[in-house]
């Protein structure tokens, strides 16, 4: 029955948003972890998402589309170079570097993925109470 | 008399079909509201249901290789939601909308199972003669 593609295709939506969530949870967690040369400085992790259009061949389901995760990219903000030479992990010119991380505007992903995620789950619940109607037809 | 099951549940059916389809239409545009380019799509039943009663006369074949019109009149009718305030990176998914016209949906599927479930506890009665 067709209808199953609602779960596989909110599934995949939740997906996205966990990583999205999570990808927040590891940027916010090193928001200040301070090194001493760009290399080695964290810098801030984006998701990034596609439509995936499910069974594409078959016409019927052309317009099913879940989500894919094309990848994770690090965000190419210059980082903050600091001038502190009594910091323990300032380098021979006496700078830190912080990483590219804003945290205003990974609260703001991070709200915005977790309504995401509850639209899924409640897309999912709906559609799980129409199928379990259905299948008490007539009775 | 011959009771035709078809006849009885009327266009019901027809519309849980339709209306289990504009589910999967409208999950697809809410599991897709942060994807960049993403266009919201839907269909409109009420225009497909009055015209199923009409084109349902099938294309005419004269050679084994014509191509019958065998997808049906959905996936031509798929349209693309015209959005209030479409978004910078070119995502035309509007939550608050897609949210109303699923909740929308799901209470009309069930209006039509109610429908159909009444249908059947009238011919189970009829059945019964009691």
């Amino acid at each position: 029955m067709s209808s199953f593609n609602v779960f596989d295709v909110a599934g995949s939506g939740m997906n996205a948003q966990m990583l999205r969530l999570n990808l927040t949870a590891s940027n916010l967690a090193n928001a200040d972890s301070i090194s001493s040369s760009i290399e080695q400085t964290y810098k801030s992790r984006q998701p990034v998402f596609a439509a995936e259009f499910r069974d594409a061949l078959n016409q019927n389901q052309a317009a099913n589309a879940g989500v894919k995760i094309l990848g994770v990219v690090e965000s190419r903000t210059p980082l903050q170079m600091e001038y502190q030479p009594n910091h323990p992990m300032a380098n021979e010119d006496g700078y830190i570097f912080r990483p590219n991380v804003n945290t205003v505007e990974e609260l703001a992903n991070m709200i915005s993925a977790s309504r995401s995620y509850q639209n899924n789950i409640e897309v999912l619940n709906t559609a799980k109470e129409m199928m379990l109607q259905t299948l008490r037809m007539g009775q | 008399m011959k009771i035709s099951f078809d006849q009885a549940l009327g266009l019901h059916p027809q519309a849980l079909r339709l209306r289990a389809r504009k589910m999967e239409v409208l999950a697809s545009n809410l599991a897709n509201a942060d994807t960049p380019g993403y266009k919201a799509r839907d269909f409109d039943i009420d225009k497909l249901l009055r015209k199923s009663s009409v084109d349902t006369i099938p294309l005419q074949a004269t050679r084994p290789g014509h191509i019958q019109d065998s997808s049906g009149p959905l996936d031509q009718r798929l349209l693309y939601r015209v959005p209030q305030q479409p978004s910078l990176d070119g995502n035309t998914v509007e939550e608050h909308i897609e949210q109303a016209k699923f909740a929308e949906n799901a209470l009309r599927y069930q209006a039509s199972l109610r429908f159909i479930n009444g249908k059947i506890s009238s011919l189970m009665l009829a059945l019964r003669g009691e």
